[in-house]
């Protein structure tokens, strides 16, 4: 099969299997079966788009708008691997909504995996997008999709949440980034994906900066200091979609924007030669800190990873700040090992409340002996994002380091050393209080159990996953080296 | 020299443009005459599909810049009156005709919640007459020509606010502002035509515009200018002079409000336009001047003010008509920068702000059909009740927005590369502040739509309702992703205007 | 003559000369103005009126040519080539305009009677403040928002 109906297959599917829940909104079984087919389908498809990637360039044009302004799709390493780990992670995130959904007794399921399913799809338009104009249509789009999904409650809290949700990231976009778009297309006559980047001299150096800043915080996705506040906002959601959405796919999409525009319509040498990103190392250093210290000081366990994201976040948009191949790799490397890490943090904050409705982390006293594979997964998670040998994490950190080394920032390996201690600082006490601490009482525990198996399973696989990504972490090096995207 | 006048065979072809006016202006005394509901209603919107099938084949004609010329009773220019269709007049007939077909087909069933039975003839008479009138104004290149028939327009327009006292008495009141209001700015609009009348001694534009280079800085033509700019501005409800329109469009029926904000201030922007670009010389001082220091400053006031005013409202057809003053503000901002691109984003916004405003209010209009008020807290938990009506509504929020992949995105674009051209980057900022405070009133309603309690007694409405609204949503979509309707057209409309 | 005198009596044949126009602009602005400050709804329409009317002897004053006589051809039949017309065109378009004018008079008086039998009264600032009581009644939920 041709790549370009590959592509179009990724997209639809997950169109699709929303529509299909829709269809069988009566009948759950049937309906999250088919969707849980969907699922696996779109990632095959995903693989085989991988498998079939053999660094060609190719262009598959949908329709054009205006001239130099067209929907058109390609494909390129960093967004073969933002469409893998997107729809390899849907399969287990869909099996535990499933779990999760029902354990939670929450309400209008067809209509959340409707939402859910469609914004697979919007990611996967992000991932292959060949030109801004596609990536930014397709950032839209998920924004306003996850909208009913991130108020899915339809509580007060929830709206508010949402509220926050959708002004900070339509604000940023129309306000700032679709401003960067319209200069570049203006000056430069398209919006094109190419490596090596496509300003040439049209900007001056001032201009640049102003540029480069319309991305940094355009990109409101990223939740980069001080855009930062939508992400907590939005932890009303149900917890899969904190997981997946807020964890891989938005804001994922986010930082993977970042590094897109940074590599194919910035350049990174030019970025470099030209130092115009020097003060966004800065901000992210600050977003880094800043973020982690919050972070330490929130007792609701999702609100606590939120904030860890934040600063996890800020890491990718250091990688592509510190301008230079290293970081972009750091960047990749950082985009991949987060969202498994973090996508265990939260899955386990879920089965958590699903097994015992408690959702601050002063209340979890023993918890960790009654739910030992939860905990374990979640020590697990926690050490992959603190960055310790042997998980996954570990390597993001190493290669941003050297990057930092190489971009001659030694201060940059200071902050990132103190967010590592930060981090053991807020995501280890969990685990000691869950295993080492004896509740109130005797017997306030003795009515929880480990829940279901759809919503402890999947968390024990992706903390699996993140730690074989030590071992195999030199394989995706490889792909990224292959093809170009980092020398 | 008899020998001269060619024997011509007539083709009905060669009529199209007087066709297009006419057509409309015969049918309304017809169903006065029938003075049957039933029949009123067959013939308008059969005379309205006709002006669409004329219109259409006017835009092909005309689509690749060439320009079609009628001269009536056979009178040549400058003595008679000549009617003139080119790229620019041809995409506004197009709009004009198709927002009347859409609009008409609403009305059969929607109009009679609003308009008692015994009245539906004449009302009927009325629409067609503004349709007349309006398609009159756009193909007409005869400056008195117009005055007239944006007479004609106005007439049937205040008729057809004060119908909206049925359910609501001030729409009386509103009206009869209106009529003051459009009066004078009318009159205004005559005067200046007398202004280059008296400088000229002609009246068909492409005649005034060849005598006016000759004369070069007249102190008459540029009397004569500022009388036509207040006149107009009247009538397009540029700000300061807008007062009129929030009442006359919250308080008209909704069939009228949504025909009127689709078409009624495009029209007299249009002719701005042409008596920017066809009949004077845009290069003469004092008409970039007073673009740069009048419509320029007014333009952006209007997009700011207006979006601001529409987030306090809880009249949600008040809301939507502050929301068109801003809008407007966009249009007169591009026409402002007197470029090219700047025009064509002008135009393509018109067009695409028609379909947008005509979705919403026509969304807005289903809502009332159910629950017989236009505020905000009545619409609760409707998206609920009324999916498709919501969702359609929805749409048009977001292309009113400007959300990429809807019409609103492709016209705020234009405009946006249109002012960084211009090399004004506070503007550009300006105009994406103002999309910003759309997102904000648009989603105040979406939210009290969606998260509210379903309503008991309100249900979804019947097929001749919901696919009125439908067609215009995805209008709304499909202008967002295929720009040739629009730009292509547009752009060759600004190239021969200029 | 002196120096003053040529000026004097430059002004004078210029007001002198452009009487037509100083009677249109007295006209339309005491029109402009009747519409703007009269609440009477009757008196506004007046105003329009006067307005209008300016507007018309405007474009009468246009068409006139000192010397000419009304352009009726019979003259340039019977065989004389020095006869001066007025230019009849601004006659014609008038008309248009005092039909146009005429319509716009009687709907405004028809909107008057509709008023009138709904308010009982014809002053805007009764009828502004009928509406506010009334919507104040309706909606004491949104008292922030005073629709007129």
């Amino acid at each position: 099969m041709s790549v370009s109906i590959l592509i179009f297959i990724a997209l639809l599917l997950p169109v699709l299997s929303g529509i299909l829940n829709i269809v069988f909104r009566n009948k759950a079984d049937l309906r999250d079966s088919l969707t849980l087919l969907g699922t696996f389908l779109t990632f095959y498809t995903c693989l085989n788009i991988y498998w079939g990637f053999e660094g060609e360039i190719f262009h598959v044009s949908l329709f054009t708008i205006m001239p130099g302004l067209e929907v058109a799709f390609h494909l390129e390493p960093l967004g073969i691997i933002f469409s893998l780990l997107a729809s390899g992670l849907w399969i287990l995130t869909h099996i535990y909504a499933v779990g999760y959904m029902r354990g939670a007794k929450e309400k209008n399921h067809s209509r959340f995996f409707l939402f859910f399913s469609i914004s697979i799809a919007t990611v996967m338009g992000i991932s292959f997008s060949a030109n801004l104009f596609t990536l930014f249509l397709f950032y839209e789009l998920l924004t306003l999709i996850t909208f009913p999904l991130v108020s899915h409650k339809g509580s007060k809290d929830a709206l508010r949440g949402a509220r926050v949700y959708l002004s900070i990231l339509l604000g940023t976009s129309v306000g700032l980034q679709l401003l960067g778009i319209i200069w570049i297309y203006y000056n430069v006559g398209t919006l094109d994906f190419i490596a090596g980047g496509i300003l040439g001299d049209y900007f001056s150096y001032t201009e640049l900066i102003i540029l480069v800043g319309l991305f940094a915080f355009g990109i409101g996705k990223a939740a980069l200091f001080p855009f930062h506040r939508w992400l907590p906002a939005a932890m009303v959601a149900p917890t899969p979609v904190s997981a997946l959405l807020h964890a891989v796919a938005v804001v994922k999409a986010g930082v993977f924007t970042v590094l897109k525009v940074g590599i194919y319509i910035f350049g990174v040498e030019k970025l470099a030669i030209s130092e115009t990103t020097d003060w966004v190392v800065w901000i992210a250093c600050f977003s880094i800190l800043f973020a982690s210290l919050i972070a330490m000081k929130k007792d609701n366990l999702k609100a606590r990873l939120a904030y860890s994201t934040i600063s996890q976040l800020a890491y990718v948009v250091l990688g592509f700040a510190l301008a230079n191949s290293l970081g972009i790799l750091g960047g990749t490397l950082q985009i991949i090992t987060h969202a498994f890490g973090k996508i265990t943090l939260f899955m386990c904050a879920g089965s958590i409340y699903v097994a015992t409705k408690k959702t601050n982390i002063s209340d979890m006293r023993g918890l960790g002996r009654i739910m030992p594979i939860t905990f374990l997964s979640f020590l697990i998670g926690a050490i992959s994002i603190i960055g310790l040998p042997p998980l996954g994490g570990s390597w993001s950190k190493w290669y941003l380091i050297l990057a930092s080394l190489e971009a001659e920032k030694q201060f940059v390996v200071i902050v990132l050393l103190i967010s590592s201690l930060l981090n053991i600082g807020y995501l280890l006490p969990l685990v000691a209080r869950g295993f080492f601490l004896k509740p109130d009482t005797e017997t306030e525990n003795k009515r929880f159990s480990e829940p279901n198996l759809l919503v402890w399973l999947p968390p024990a696989i992706t903390a699996a996953i993140s730690f074989l990504l030590f071992f195999y972490m030199d394989y995706i090096r490889n792909f990224t080296v292959e093809f170009g995207l980092v020398n | 020299m008899a020998s001269e006048i060619k024997q011509t065979v007539l083709h009905l072809s060669d009529h199209l443009p007087i066709l297009q006016v006419v057509v409309p202006m015969l049918i309304a005394p017809i169903i006065v005459i029938f003075n049957n509901r039933l029949i009123a209603w067959l013939l308008s919107f059969f005379g309205t599909i006709i002006c669409l099938i004329i219109s259409v084949a006017l835009m092909w004609a005309t689509a690749d810049g060439s320009v079609l010329t009628y001269f009536l009773g056979g009178w040549v220019p400058p003595v008679g009156i000549e009617y003139r269709i080119d790229a620019a007049n041809s995409i506004l007939l197009f709009l004009i005709s198709v927002i009347s077909v859409i609009v008409m087909f609403f009305s059969s069933n929607a109009l009679i919640s609003e308009v008692p039975k015994e009245k539906h003839t004449l009302f009927y008479a009325c629409f067609l007459l503004c349709l007349t009138g309006l398609l009159g104004v756009v193909a007409t290149a005869d400056i008195f020509n117009v005055f007239v028939f944006l007479e004609i327009s106005s007439l049937s327009t205040y008729v057809l606010v004060a119908q909206g006292s049925y359910v609501d008495r001030r729409a009386l009141s509103a009206s009869f502002n209106y009529l003051i209001m459009g009066t004078i700015g009318a009159t205004f609009f005559v005067i200046g035509i007398g202004f280059i009348y008296m400088a000229t001694g002609s009246l068909n534009m492409m005649d005034i515009s060849e005598r006016a280079l000759e004369l070069g800085n007249n102190r008459t033509i540029q009397a004569g200018f500022a009388f036509i700019i207040v006149g107009m501005g009247l009538k397009l409800a540029m700000v300061p002079l807008h007062i009129w329109l929030p009442n006359a469009y919250s308080f008209a029926p909704t069939v009228v409000t949504c025909f009127l904000a689709a078409t009624a201030t495009k029209v007299a922007l249009y002719v701005l336009i042409r008596f920017v670009f066809s009949v004077f010389n845009y290069q003469y001082g004092f008409v970039s001047e007073i673009f740069l220091f009048l419509l320029m400053p007014l333009g952006i006031i209007a997009m700011i003010v207006g979006s601001v005013i529409a987030i306090f409202k809880q009249n949600l057809k008040k809301l939507l008509a502050y929301s068109s003053l801003a809008q407007i503000g966009y249009m007169v901002l591009g026409l402002s920068l007197l470029s090219e691109k700047g025009l064509s984003a002008s135009l393509v916004h018109m067009v695409n702000h028609g379909f947008t405003k005509a979705a919403l209010f026509m969304a807005l209009g289903a809502f009332i059909i159910n629950t017989k008020n236009p505020y905000l807290s009545s619409i609760k938990g409707l998206g609920k009740a009324m999916p498709l009506t919501s969702a359609a509504f929805v749409v048009g929020g977001l292309s009113l927005i400007g959300v990429p992949g809807t019409a609103g995105f492709i016209s705020k674009w234009l405009l946006i590369e249109a002012v960084l051209e211009a090399g004004y980057w506070v503007v550009a900022v300006a105009i994406l502040v103002s999309s910003l405070f759309a997102v904000i009133y648009i989603w105040k309603i979406v939210e009290v739509l969606y998260f509210n309690e379903k309503p008991e007694n309100h249900g979804e409405l019947s097929f001749y309702l919901v696919s009125p609204i439908w067609i215009l949503a995805l209008f709304c979509i499909f202008l967002g992703l295929n720009t040739g309707l629009t730009v292509d057209i547009a752009n060759m409309a600004a190239e021969i205007l200029f | 003559m002196t120096m003053s005198g040529d000026m004097d009596s430059y002004y004078l044949s210029f007001i002198y000369g452009h009487l037509p126009y100083w009677l249109f602009i007295i006209l339309m602005l005491s029109g402009l103005f009747i519409v703007v400050s009269r609440g009477n709804l009757i008196k506004k329409i007046v105003g329009l009126n006067i307005f209008q009317t300016s507007v018309f002897m405007f474009y009468i004053s246009i068409g006139k040519i000192s010397g000419g006589t009304a352009p009726i051809l019979l003259d340039k039949a019977a065989g004389k080539t020095d006869v001066l017309y007025s230019n009849p065109l601004p006659h014609v378009l008038i008309l248009t305009a005092i039909v146009v004018g005429i319509a716009t008079t009687a709907l405004g008086l028809a909107l008057i009677i509709r008023i009138r039998e709904e308010y009982n009264t014809i002053e805007e600032d009764e009828i502004l403040e009928m509406d506010t009581q009334a919507y104040r009644a309706k909606n004491k939920d949104n008292a922030f928002e005073i629709e007129t």
